[in-house]
């Protein structure tokens, strides 16, 4: 028997789902408080030691949680090879873009404040803006994008043709995707200030945090209320599923149609949850800040991000990419995985090394945790940022 | 190359992979100094050895950054640019990227933060682990990029799958344990290990000609010396050793890196110096020293090295073949779920050339009835162009036999107590050692240029051609993004030299010295970090 075997291959097409999921959640979680705190840099703090105050919260450990997104890449390029060749591809220049302003934010964090001259500073807390706020955006612009599918064909050759153009990324539905991932971001960060800073820049944090969690619950609804509605049509299998099937996408056969993003509520109940935790993080994360209950903010702005990300997540289940203008060529959990043997071999490293990496990064910031404010950067002027 | 958009893109990933490669070689190397130069001060207690840590510190850090600004961009260019090659390898390929990122990333990027931001929270002792996991961390990464890398110069483990119409894993242990990837992993990071080293001795050099900070440059220059000649003699030793695997695998990469264009009776010849001409087929002109070529690529005397038309004459027999399988291919694929099992053997039987039929596509769209002329024109598609490989190699041949000499003197000099004097006696060599500082870059380009042009027309040797692996993009888009990292890198480049050159005319803090005297006071809320 040869070893992979062990786990059946549409078992592990189902924990690779899983782990897609685990991934992208631990990215939003961790680089989210590094994106929602660049985004509101220039407007929490106005000297340049409140902004010193700012970036050093999340100064020491932001590069770590970077490597969230970066795992991303590596983890759907080896588990899910059709949708990173064809959403990178395909997202071209929406991709650059993202790519254009992540590049800017370590440069920032590192080279802000290595020249005092004030105009350097300034033109570097733009690039943290910019480098935060504008992949915050765009994600969530691809997310609604994802969900309304993306009009991509594939030949027999499994060669794929973009259709779309970087304009019609933008529709009001996608937008408001956009500001949604935004808000949610934004929300986070502020969380995180009121936690890590003090004085003006954790009252700021306070402030834009509980009007991000407003603009959070309204939009979440209205995203809700959409899909619900019909006005965005979801994906269907209509063909026999074989969960052990090879991936090749054009194989099964898939409609497009109404409501389709609600079946798995219908027959699962049990995860209305997801909304639910979204909706409860939100006004949890909201009260936390308006009480200064600390404890409660901190808890409520994760749970939060994990209730709107898996809410996404199952509603399309088990779709991944589906295609708009040739339904059947859609991404699914079962047709677009790796081979039985690359799953399971990744899925190893992966049990040995994930906790590895999430008992040191516990560890580093348990470290580093405490109060930042002006006294601080002033006594550590040397290490600080 | 035409500026198609397999030729933009091939323009755009080289510009991009050349330019993460600036940085890549000081991290890796600085690294590994630091964590030596702090495990002296830990071991000793002494002072100035944390200054020195702090100081090639600094250095360490704006480096640093950009090594991971333009990492991002390498981790999402194979979907953006190369999404056929993505779909068709991404179950053998994709599995190093990600380990990489669980295995090594997370290390470099979490403990990087406690060096910078640990000194004052941890013990000396917690702080030199995160010096050496940080250390360790880049060298991980160099492994499994390297491995992802060593697996398309040579294929191994792996099957094409006609119902999934992609490669797939065989043996995982076969891709970890290849061969080229072990060469190239040694290879490569020694070369990063001699860069640093370079760096930091032409540094000291430079402040041993300005009479400043004498007792750090002086350390840092012994441990430089030492560590650089260890390094420089392995990147040779195993430079050769690269030699070697390439001459088992990828034979063509070998003969246009010597400029051989026939058969020669063993041991062949190294030639110093070559004048190719892609268009005749032959060097009009060559000056050669006998027997050396033979030993280094065969390690025998009586082994032969194929030449460029020898081995054109063998991929047109590859060609035939792979057009057999590209037909039964094409009928499995339109039928997937009942063709004849007859088709299916034949497929199996001749699968280990397909490759060679995607050669033949621009040529014909029917590669079963290519003619002669065709298989010909196709076969010599796949020779890349001679003379810039021959001249980059040397290049970095050059370079690689000067730093063992540089290293071996100073390291000498080191050893016999001189270094003390060398800024009254010998300032030359100083001179020398400064202006030294670029050339490790230099062969390290050169390095790359030779492993990943002499690749071509292969993206996967013998397994996909370039030129089929690239996205369906517009020529525009890809203008617009290649104008825009051009752009945005060069900026970069300009801000990260002149900050490396304030903080190295900045140098060490200095606790004695009236030299260094803190600069003009900064305004109160306008601190500089000195980090
Ligand atoms: C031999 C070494 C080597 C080679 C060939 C490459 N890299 Fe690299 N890479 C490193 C060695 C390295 C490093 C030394 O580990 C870096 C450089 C600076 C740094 O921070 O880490 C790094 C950084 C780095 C990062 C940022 C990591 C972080 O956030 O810590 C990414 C995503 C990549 N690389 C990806 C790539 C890809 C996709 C490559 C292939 C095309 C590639 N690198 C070639
Ligand atoms: C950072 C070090 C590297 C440098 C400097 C480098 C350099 C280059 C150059 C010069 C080319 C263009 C060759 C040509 O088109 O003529 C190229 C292409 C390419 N390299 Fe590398 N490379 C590096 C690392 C890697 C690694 C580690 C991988 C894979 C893991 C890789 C994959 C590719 C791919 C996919 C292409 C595009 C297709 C092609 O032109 O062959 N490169 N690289
Ligand atoms: C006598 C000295 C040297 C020899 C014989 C040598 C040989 C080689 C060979 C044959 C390759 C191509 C490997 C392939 O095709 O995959 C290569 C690549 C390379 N070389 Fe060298 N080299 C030497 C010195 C140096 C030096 C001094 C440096 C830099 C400091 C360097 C850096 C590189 C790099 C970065 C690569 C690309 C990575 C790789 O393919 O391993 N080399 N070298």
């Amino acid at each position: 028997m040869v070893l992979h075997e062990l786990i059946d291959y549409s078992t592990l097409k189902m924990i690779w789902w899983l782990l897609l999921g685990v991934l992208l959640i631990g990215f939003a979680v961790t680089d989210g408080f590094d994106m929602g705190v660049g985004t509101l840099l220039p407007f929490v703090a106005e000297t340049d030691l409140e902004r010193r105050v700012a970036i050093n919260t999340i100064g020491p450990t932001w590069e770590g949680n970077q490597v969230w997104f970066i795992l991303g890449g590596g983890a759907i390029f080896a588990a899910w090879p059709p949708l990173y060749a064809i959403s990178f591809s395909g997202f071209y220049l929406a991709m650059f873009v993202v790519l254009a302003a992540m590049i800017l934010r370590p440069v920032a964090f590192k080279y802000r404040s290595k020249r005092p001259d004030p105009a350097w500073r300034s033109a570097w807390d733009w690039a943290l803006f910019v480098g935060s706020a504008v992949p915050a955006l765009v994600f969530g612009v691809a997310v609604g994008n994802v969900l309304l599918g993306v009009p991509f064909t594939l030949d027999t050759d499994l060669r794929m043709t973009y259709e779309g153009s970087f304009f019609g990324l933008f529709t009001p539905f996608t937008l408001m995707c956009g500001v949604l991932s935004l808000a949610m971001l934004v929300m986070h960060g502020g969380a995180w200030l009121s936690l890590r800073a003090d004085g003006p820049v954790a009252d700021g944090g306070r402030l834009f945090g509980s009007a991000a969690a407003v603009l959070v619950l309204v939009l979440f609804a209205l995203g809700g209320w959409f899909v619900m509605d019909g006005a965005i049509p979801g994906y269907r299998i209509v063909s026999e599923v074989d969960p052990n099937m090879p991936a090749n996408p054009l194989w099964t056969e898939v409609a497009r149609e109404p409501g389709a993003w609600m079946q798995n509520y219908a027959a699962h109940p049990v995860l209305w949850l997801a909304p639910a935790l979204g909706f409860l993080g939100t006004i949890g994360a909201l009260i936390g800040l308006q009480t200064r209950f600390e404890a409660l903010t901190f808890v409520s702005s994760k749970f939060a991000v994990f209730g709107i990300i898996s809410t996404v997540g199952v509603s399309m289940f088990p779709f991944l990419l589906p295609s708009s203008v040739q339904p059947d060529a859609s991404l699914t959990v079962w047709d677009a995985a790796s081979s039985h043997a690359t799953l399971f071999n990744m899925l190893v490293a992966t049990v040995i090394f994930l906790p590895i990496v999430l008992v040191y990064t516990a560890w580093v910031y348990k470290v580093l945790w405490g109060k930042v404010d002006e006294q601080s950067i002033e006594r550590d002027k040397d290490t600080a940022y | 190359m035409e500026l198609d958009v397999v030729g933009l893109s091939r323009l755009q990933f080289a510009m991009t992979a050349l330019y993460h490669f600036l940085f890549v070689p000081l991290t890796l190397g600085l690294s590994i100094l630091l964590a030596i130069m702090e495990t002296v001060y830990v071991m000793t207690g002494r002072e100035i050895w944390k200054r020195m840590v702090k100081f090639w510190g600094t250095l360490f850090g704006i480096n640093f950054v950009l090594g991971v600004a333009t990492g991002l961009t390498m981790e999402f260019q194979f979907g953006m640019n190369w999404a056929y090659f993505s779909q068709y390898v991404g179950d053998v390929f994709g599995a190093p990227l990600a380990i990489e990122g669980l295995m090594a990333f997370f290390l470099e990027a979490t403990f990087v933060g406690l060096f910078f931001f640990g000194w004052d929270k941890l013990s000396k002792r917690q702080h030199l682990g995160a010096t050496w996991a940080m250390a360790l961390g880049t060298n991980f990464s160099a492994l499994w990029i390297l491995i992802a890398n060593g697996w398309m110069q040579h294929p191994v483990g792996a099957m094409f799958n006609p119902d999934t119409m992609r490669m797939e894993v065989t043996s995982f242990y076969e891709v970890l344990f290849n061969p080229v990837a072990q060469a190239k992993f040694v290879h490569t990071v020694s070369a990063g290990y001699v860069t640093a080293a370079m760096f930091v001795l032409g540094v000291s050099a430079w402040y041993m000609l300005k009479d400043r900070h004498m007792e750090v440059a002086k350390r840092s220059m012994a441990v430089a010396a030492a560590f650089g000649f260890a390094s420089a003699l392995s990147v040779v030793v195993l430079g050769d050793e690269s030699g070697y695997e390439a001459n088992l695998n990828q034979k063509m990469k070998l003969a246009t890196i010597e400029a051989m264009w026939h058969t020669e009776p063993a041991p062949a010849a190294f030639n110093v110096v070559a004048w190719p001409d892609m268009e005749k087929r032959e060097n009009l002109f060559a000056i050669e020293v006998p027997y050396v070529m033979g030993l280094i690529a065969t390690r025998s005397l009586d082994e032969e090295i194929p030449g460029i038309h020898e081995l054109v004459e063998q991929s047109k027999d590859k060609i035939r073949q792979g057009a057999i399988a590209w037909d039964a291919l094409q009928k499995i694929r339109d039928n997937p779920k009942d063709v004849d099992p007859a088709v299916r053997e034949t497929f199996i039987q001749n699968q280990h050339t397909l490759g060679y039929a995607y050669l033949l596509l621009p040529f014909t769209d029917e590669p079963l009835k290519a003619t002669n002329e065709q298989i010909d024109a196709a076969a010599w598609s796949a020779v890349p162009e001679v003379w810039p490989m021959f001249y980059a190699f040397r290049i970095m041949v050059a370079c690689g036999l000067f730093f063992i000499l540089l290293t071996a003197v100073f390291f000498y000099l080191s050893s016999a107590g001189k270094l003390d004097t060398l800024h009254r006696d010998r300032r030359w060599l100083l001179h020398v050692a400064v202006w030294s500082i670029p050339l490790p870059w230099i062969a390290c380009e050169m390095g790359w240029f030779v492993a990943e042009y002499g690749r071509q027309p292969w993206i996967i040797e013998g397994m996909l051609p370039t030129s089929a692996a690239a996205s369906n993009l517009a020529v525009w888009e890809v203008l617009l993004t290649l104008a825009g990292f051009v752009i945005l890198y060069s900026t970069l480049l300009v801000i990260e030299v002149s900050l490396l050159l304030k903080y190295i005319r900045k140098g060490p803090d200095e606790e004695r010295t009236p030299d260094a005297a803190p600069a003009a006071p900064m305004p109160r809320t306008l601190p500089v970090a000195a980090e």
